[in-house]
Formats: C-alpha cells, sequence, structure tokens
C-alpha cells in the first residue's frame, strides 16, 4: 500500500541524524511519531495508513485538497476524534514517545498538552479574562489569584492581543473582532502551557492584517512550542512552516522540507497541487 | 462552459412583457394576498375569541373584587367580652343586639330572624377576629364593616334583582289563547273567566264545586297536553260558584253562565301586562325596606377588598376566598418544580450529551415525546394507584398533587432542556473539550449555562401547565374543603386554584358565579404573570455568538 501511495517516507521515518543529513537546518527531535495510522467514519475510511514524523519546536505545515483528511489527522493528535461517535483510530500515535492511545492516557491531561485552534473562531461567550483563564483554572495551574492573572496576561501578551484588550479584559471574548476572536483563542490554548498547538486553518476567516499578525505570532511561537499548522494557502505554508506535509485523498503523499516540498516535489501530485493544477 | 449552439427555444429571452407572463404576476400578487387574508382572519378569529373570553370574565368575575359591607356600630361590652380571653365571648349574640339595634321597631321572632339574615353569618368571626386583634377597643364603641349576606352582597351589585318573573313562557302562551277566545275581562279590579259550567246534581250534592270548575275550564284547552293552565283559575272560583248555586238553586242539574276570578299572576298578567313575584331568595318583601333604610343611612358600602386573596375557602360565598387554593397549588407547584426540574434537566442531559446513539435510547426518546402526550387524567389514575395506594402517602396533599403533576411536568422539560442543549453550538464544546474540560466540566462550564434560558422557558411553560390542571388533583382529591389557612403544609388536606373553580362552578349560590369568574382571572394572571418571567428570562439571558 505504501507503495501504492508514492508516500517519500512512508514506513521509513527518518531519525534524528538522517534528517541532519538531509536537511541540517531541521536536525530537531521528533515530538509526535504516528505510524500506520487509519481513521474510519462509520464505514467510511477517511485516513490510511499515513506514517508521519512530526519534529520538535517547529512548524508543519498540513496542505492538501478539501476532504483529503488534513483535519482529520490532526484531531488524531489531542483525540478530538474521540468525541464523534462514528470515528475509529488504529495506528499509533506517540507524543515524546508515549503511546497517546493507549488506556491508562488521561485525555483530558493530553488536551492541557496538545492544544488547538479551531478554524473558526469560537471563544466561549465569557469575558476575555475567563476566556484565557478557563485552561488554566480547570487544570489547577494558578496557586492564586495573581498567579492567574499572571497566565492570562502572559498568555495574551504571546498572542499580541493584550495591548489591544488591555482596558476591557471583562469585556466578553465574543464582542471582539474575528481576527481579535482568533487570537484570543491562541492566547487560551497556550494558557494552559501545552508543548505543541494544533491550527486548523486559523485565518480562514481572516483579513490579511489580521492574518500577518497571526503568522508573525506563528514565528514566535515554534521557539517553545510544536505547532500543527492546516492551511490553504500555499504562501502561508510556504511563509510560516518549516516542514510540509501533502495529503491527498486520505494519503500522505508527501512530507519534507518546506523549501524543498514547493522547489522541488517528488510526487508528481504534490507539484499538480502546488501548482494549482487541480484541488 | 455554456453551449453556444442551444436550441432558440432555450436561449430565447422569456418576454417579462407578454400577456402571459403579466397574467402571472397579476396571480401571484393575488395568491400571495390571499394567504396573508386567511393568516390575519385566522389570527383576528382567536383574538376576537380571546377578548369575548377575558371580557366575559371580567365583567362577570369583577363585582368579586369587592364586597358589600354594612356598617355596625358596637358597644364591645367588657361585661360580654372579658379582656383576658376575648375570643371566648358570645359574638353571636352581640353582633345579633347591636344590629337588631338599629331597628328597634321590628319584634316578633319571625322577622327578626329574617332581618338578621342581611348581614353575613361570617359577621361574628369577623368581629372577633377584630376584638382579638385590638383588645384595647374593649369597653369602646367601635364601627365594624361586617358583609352582608349573598343576597343582598349580589342585590346591592345589581346581579339580582328584587322581582323576577312569575310566569314561564308557555303559561304565558297559554294564557294569551285564553285570552284570544275573549271569555277575560275585568268589570271590578279582579279579572274574571267567563265559562259555560253544567252544574251536575250529584256534584253539586257533594260539594264538589271545585271538580266542576276545572272541568268546565277545561273546555278551553281541547288539545292542550300540558298542565300548563291548571292554575290559572283561582283558588276561590269553587267558592264563587258555590255562591252562585246558592243564590240560584234553580239552575242545579242546567248548564249555566258564570264568571269565575283568576288566579292572581294571571290576574296581574291581565290587568297590567306583566306578572312578578318576590325573588325567592329574599324571605320577605320587609327585608328590602329595612334594607334600603340601612342603604340611605350610609352604612352599606362596597370597597374594593383583597378578601378574595386572602380569605379561606367558605360555604358563604360572600366570605369565600382563594388563599387556601393560592397556597395549594403554590405548594404543588414547588414540589413539582423541586422533582420534575433536576431529575428532568439530569435526564435530558444525559440522553442528549452522554447517551450512546441505539436503539434503547431511541426507544426511551419516543417514549418520553409519548409521555408528553398522555392525557392528564391518566397521571391522575397513577397517582392514585401508586402513590396514595402503594406508597401510602396521605390523601389531598400538595406532596401527592406536585408528584403528580411532575410526571406530567418531566416530559416537557426534558423535551425543552434537549432542545436548549442541541442549539448550544458544537464549536462551544469543542472549545471546551480543546483545552482539556472532561466531558461533565463541558457540561456544566459552558453548555449548560448557555442552554439555561431556554431550559428556564421550557421548565415555566410545564408549571404554567401544571398550574392549570384539574383531573389529576380531582383524583387524588386535592380539592379538600379549607375554611382556614393556618394548617397549610405539604402533608396537609388542600385544594388548588383550578379545583376550587371547579368546586365553585358546582355551587348553587349565586355568589359563587362571580367567584368563579374571578378566580378563573387569578388563575390567567399568574399564568401570564409566569409566561411574562419566561420572556423576560429569554430575553434576559439570551446570548448571541
Ligand atoms: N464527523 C464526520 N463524520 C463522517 N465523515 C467525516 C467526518 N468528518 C470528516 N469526515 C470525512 O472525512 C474526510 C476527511 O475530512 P477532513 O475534515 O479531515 O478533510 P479536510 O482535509 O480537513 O478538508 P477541508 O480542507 O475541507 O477542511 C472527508 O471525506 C469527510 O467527508
Ligand atoms: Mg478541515
Amino acid at each position: 500500500m505504501n507503495d501504492a501511495t508514492g508516500s517519500v517516507n512512508a514506513g521509513i521515518p527518518l531519525s534524528a541524524e538522517e534528517m541532519s543529513k538531509i536537511a541540517p537546518g531541521l536536525a530537531h527531535d521528533i515530538k509526535i511519531k504516528s505510524s500506520d495510522v487509519e481513521v474510519h467514519y462509520g464505514d467510511k475510511q477517511a485516513l490510511f495508513d499515513v506514517n508521519l514524523d512530526i519534529p520538535a519546536n517547529q512548524v508543519i505545515a498540513l496542505i492538501g485538497p478539501s476532504g483529503c483528511g488534513k483535519s482529520t489527522y490532526m484531531r488524531c493528535l489531542n483525540r478530538m476524534n474521540d468525541t464523534i461517535d462514528i470515528a475509529r483510530v488504529t495506528g499509533t500515535i506517540e507524543i515524546d514517545g508515549v503511546d497517546i492511545y493507549q488506556k491508562k492516557i488521561d485525555v483530558v491531561e493530553l488536551r492541557a498538552r496538545v492544544g488547538m485552534v479551531f478554524q473558526k473562531p469560537n471563544p466561549f461567550p465569557k469575558s476575555i479574562f475567563e476566556n484565557v483563564a478557563y485552561g488554566p483554572k480547570i487544570h489547577g495551574l494558578a496557586a492564586s489569584k495573581s498567579d492567574m492573572e499572571e497566565i492570562v496576561v502572559e498568555s495574551l501578551t504571546k498572542a499580541g492581543l493584550f495591548d489591544e484588550v488591555k482596558d476591557r479584559l471583562e469585556a466578553p471574548g465574543t464582542g471582539l473582532s474575528g481576527g481579535q476572536q482568533q487570537r484570543l483563542c491562541i492566547a487560551r490554548a497556550i494558557a494552559t502551557k501545552p508543548e505543541v498547538i494544533l491550527m486548523d486553518e486559523p485565518c480562514s476567516a481572516l483579513d490579511p492584517i489580521a492574518t500577518a499578525k497571526i503568522e508573525e505570532l506563528i514565528d514566535e511561537l515554534k521557539q517553545n512550542y510544536t505547532i500543527v499548522i492546516v492551511t490553504h494557502s500555499m504562501q502561508q505554508a510556504a511563509r510560516v512552516s518549516q516542514m510540509t506535509a501533502f495529503f491527498h485523498l486520505g494519503y500522505l503523499v508527501e512530507v519534507g522540507e518546506t523549501d524543498q516540498i514547493f522547489t522541488n516535489p517528488q510526487d508528481k501530485r504534490t507539484q499538480d497541487y502546488i501548482t494549482g493544477r487541480f484541488g | 462552459m455554456t453551449d453556444v449552439t442551444t436550441s432558440a427555444a432555450v436561449s430565447a429571452r422569456h418576454d417579462w412583457a407578454s400577456n402571459a407572463a403579466k397574467r402571472r404576476v397579476k396571480s401571484r400578487y393575488a395568491k400571495d394576498r390571499r394567504l396573508q387574508m386567511y393568516g390575519i382572519a385566522a389570527i383576528g378569529f382567536a383574538m376576537i375569541l380571546l377578548g369575548i373570553l377575558i371580557t366575559s370574565l371580567f365583567y362577570a368575575g369583577y363585582v368579586a373584587f369587592s364586597t358589600t359591607k354594612v356598617e355596625l356600630g358596637v358597644y364591645l361590652d367588657s361585661k360580654q367580652i372579658d379582656p383576658k380571653t376575648p375570643e371566648k365571648a358570645n359574638y353571636r349574640k352581640i353582633v345579633r343586639n347591636a344590629f337588631l339595634g338599629y331597628f328597634p321597631n321590628v319584634k316578633g321572632r319571625k322577622e327578626q330572624r329574617n332581618l338578621l339574615k342581611i348581614i353575613s353569618s361570617g359577621a361574628p368571626f369577623i368581629l372577633r377576629d377584630y376584638v382579638v386583634d385590638n383588645p384595647d377597643q374593649i369597653g369602646k364603641l367601635v364601627k365594624v364593616q361586617v358583609p352582608v349576606s349573598d343576597p343582598f352582597d349580589q342585590l346591592y351589585k345589581g346581579v339580582i334583582p328584587r322581582q323576577i318573573d312569575a310566569l314561564s313562557f308557555d303559561r304565558i302562551d297559554t294564557f294569551e289563547g285564553l285570552r284570544q277566545q275573549g271569555v277575560l275581562s275585568a268589570p271590578d279590579g279582579r279579572t274574571v273567566v267567563k265559562m259555560t259550567v253544567f252544574l251536575d246534581p250529584e256534584r253539586v250534592s257533594a260539594g264538589q264545586f271545585s271538580a266542576i270548575a276545572n272541568e268546565a275550564f277545561k273546555a278551553f284547552f281541547p288539545q292542550a297536553r300540558n298542565t300548563a293552565f291548571v292554575e290559572i283559575l283561582g283558588g276561590d272560583a269553587a267558592k264563587r260558584l258555590q255562591a252562585f248555586v246558592e243564590a240560584n238553586p234553580d239552575m242545579v242539574g242546567k248548564t249555566a253562565e258564570v264568571s269565575l276570578p283568576i288566579s292572581t299572576n294571571y290576574d296581574n298578567l291581565f290587568r297590567t301586562g306583566e306578572a312578578k313575584v318576590r325573588n325567592p331568595r329574599f324571605a320577605s318583601d320587609n327585608v328590602f325596606v329595612w334594607f334600603d333604610a340601612l342603604v340611605t343611612q350610609d352604612l352599606v358600602s362596597t370597597p374594593f377588598t383583597w378578601e378574595l386573596f386572602f380569605n379561606a375557602d367558605s360555604r358563604f360565598p360572600e366570605l369565600a376566598g382563594l388563599a387556601g387554593a393560592i397556597s395549594g397549588s403554590a405548594l404543588a407547584l414547588l414540589v413539582c418544580f423541586l422533582i420534575s426540574f433536576p431529575v428532568g434537566i439530569a435526564g435530558a442531559i444525559y440522553l442528549e450529551e452522554f447517551a450512546p446513539k441505539n436503539r434503547y435510547t431511541d426507544i426511551i426518546e419516543v417514549n418520553i415525546n409519548n409521555l408528553a402526550a398522555v392525557p392528564s387524567v391518566v397521571f391522575g389514575l397513577l397517582g392514585l394507584a401508586v402513590f396514595l395506594n402503594v406508597f401510602g402517602l396521605p390523601r389531598s396533599a400538595p406532596i401527592v398533587g406536585g408528584m403528580v403533576l411532575s410526571l406530567m411536568t418531566l416530559p416537557t422539560i426534558i423535551v425543552a432542556t434537549r432542545a436548549a442543549l442541541k442549539a448550544v453550538p458544537p464549536s462551544i464544546r469543542e472549545a471546551a473539550l480543546g483545552v482539556g474540560a472532561s466531558k461533565h466540566q463541558m457540561v456544566l462550564h459552558h453548555v449548560l449555562p448557555l442552554a439555561l434560558p431556554g431550559i428556564l422557558t421550557g421548565t415555566i411553560i410545564g408549571l404554567a401547565q401544571a398550574l392549570g390542571e384539574t383531573a389529576p388533583l380531582l383524583l387524588i382529591g386535592m380539592n379538600a374543603f379549607i375554611p382556614s389557612v393556618e394548617n397549610i403544609g405539604i402533608m396537609q388536606p388542600a385544594t388548588a386554584l383550578p379545583t376550587q373553580i371547579f368546586a365553585w362552578a358546582d355551587s348553587p349560590e349565586r355568589g359563587f358565579v362571580s367567584r368563579t369568574s374571578a378566580a378563573i382571572l387569578v388563575l390567567l394572571g399568574f399564568l401570564a404573570i409566569m409566561n411574562a418571567i419566561a420572556i423576560f428570562l429569554r430575553q434576559r439571558f439570551e446570548r448571541k455568538w
């Protein structure tokens, strides 16, 4: 099956040394290692045999035509697929060498460690402060009220929103503009101090200025976090990511250094897609 | 993409100005208008019916919000009322003497009894309560407003007349037939009927003059099937006939022309055109004189009172109030709320958020919806069989009423709660799960608060339905007669607003007619308040996202 898909790294995850040979700048530890991941929605198979290693402290962009399984794969990483009754995930996904699908893993803790930002901004209909404070509160990350304030301010600052909202933290989060809401959601995701941030088309509802701000933010965040981002914009993938994975019809077709994927794709389908021949 | 070589018929432009097109537009407008008209007509019809209902209730019921009272000047003699135990005195006697004091000329037991019927039988209790509340007044002359009895209350409010028609329509009709035969006349102030009598010697000698007269009178009504004519001939007709025979003994055995008197009501009808008698609710004609005397001395008034709300039930309509019913309904609703709100929400949350979607949950869902359609009387029977007979809970108690009502509100609350939960956007759930909230945190912290206005609206509507429910309460006996509100409790016998209405509507006293309407108005008022709260909650807590 691997041969049929023509996946470049299928079944042969690159070790750190190998990686450093191919791409010296990308010599990083593997943060997330997925092997033979398959997802079924009822009878329908949405992902076929995905083997993908995601290096730490980098941005990896998932690209591919609509319906190819990008979101499905991403939702495997924090087990959000568990919330869909008919979804069934097989294969193994390891984060820092620990299989996150084993029985004794606590999903709640996992989701705190693997934060997620959704395509459509979805702040809670509560105040800006409460939006950010909610995660730390339920996980007991703040010992005192001042701790909590510190966490909120820090998260909002990192998300590049603090200056805009610092004097209306009690105002409802739903009253912000779309771009501000999305940055609020990012602040909410990083408030639980996750190791990985998943972003599913975070800029699809935003104007170019807001998009630029978020891209800038992603660039800064990658110092401390491993970031997985789904995007339909080739330019955005090229701008923000160090690695790019191309999905097609449920298969991971090709993965590699972003520059290489965009300048010298190995697979015909990748080439067709990034040059806009289909999709 | 479009094919340039499509046939002319397809590519030809539609002619919007053609007659056919214009006709189509016109008929479309006409249809729009017609549909709108149907809608307006339907709403108008409903509004008119509602208007008629409310107006007629108000018209009939507003008098119950005031009570006709007579001012009683009473000397609270400390010889009769012991200041240490003021509640023990014989207030019946005190009230009696005070009221009879207004009419020193009325003597004789029977007359005095009629006179005392003007004031309510509850007057002694009102005086007692007044004295118990104001013991410092003992030894002084006080003025106390006591209610008049129901007939005078209704009379003063103009609901019932002093006199009513004495004769029914078919009697008047029968008499009209007689009048048209031209046999009636009133030569000396008394109407007589001229008739032909056969003076049968046997009957005359036996003294059966009444039988002779009646026999002859029957001849005027050859087709009469009913007995509407039997009372027309006066009671003294036989005597007149006897006098005639005694004056003309030679006529015995022959046929004679005689004029015999007719009875009072028909006499009045013939001479004055109408026949009235005293309303039988009043004991004698004198009571009007006495009552008018009280009115002219400005002792009678109809103040607006809250007694309808604060009095308990009574056999005497002028004293009956809704306090027992309101408190009973409130307690039953409280029990109903305490049971159905948490259980309904818990059930709905489980079904909506946690239960797997399979055949069993489908069956449960269908059954809950069916439960909402079960006639309430069935729940009453269930309550009777289970809560009373199996669990042995007390009859007539609000706790049982509330439990039965909660069976009815549960499905409403579950259905409303599930709808409200469904309306919370999935993005909020994802957001909560995404930051690592567990499922119960997601539900309790985010979904439930957002669904709460919808849940509360559904709950209030369910409770409003329960408030108006009569049949199940009747079955478990929650229509007890509650003459005092001192022993109110969820385990005590009680009544409720709808069952009180039912009981009053069934009572013969005229005063209960307006009480019934007023009680319905109170019930509708409570329903309106509850619905207003529901609307307020919906608008107040509705959130936009
Ligand atoms: N909840 C679901 N139930 C059933 N099928 C689903 C569900 N979610 C996704 N799918 C199916 O799985 C396949 C992959 O969907 P997925 O959402 O991962 O695509 P995607 O790559 O994210 O597309 P897009 O770019 O449009 O977001 C699609 O064919 C979709 O129809
Ligand atoms: Mg997607």
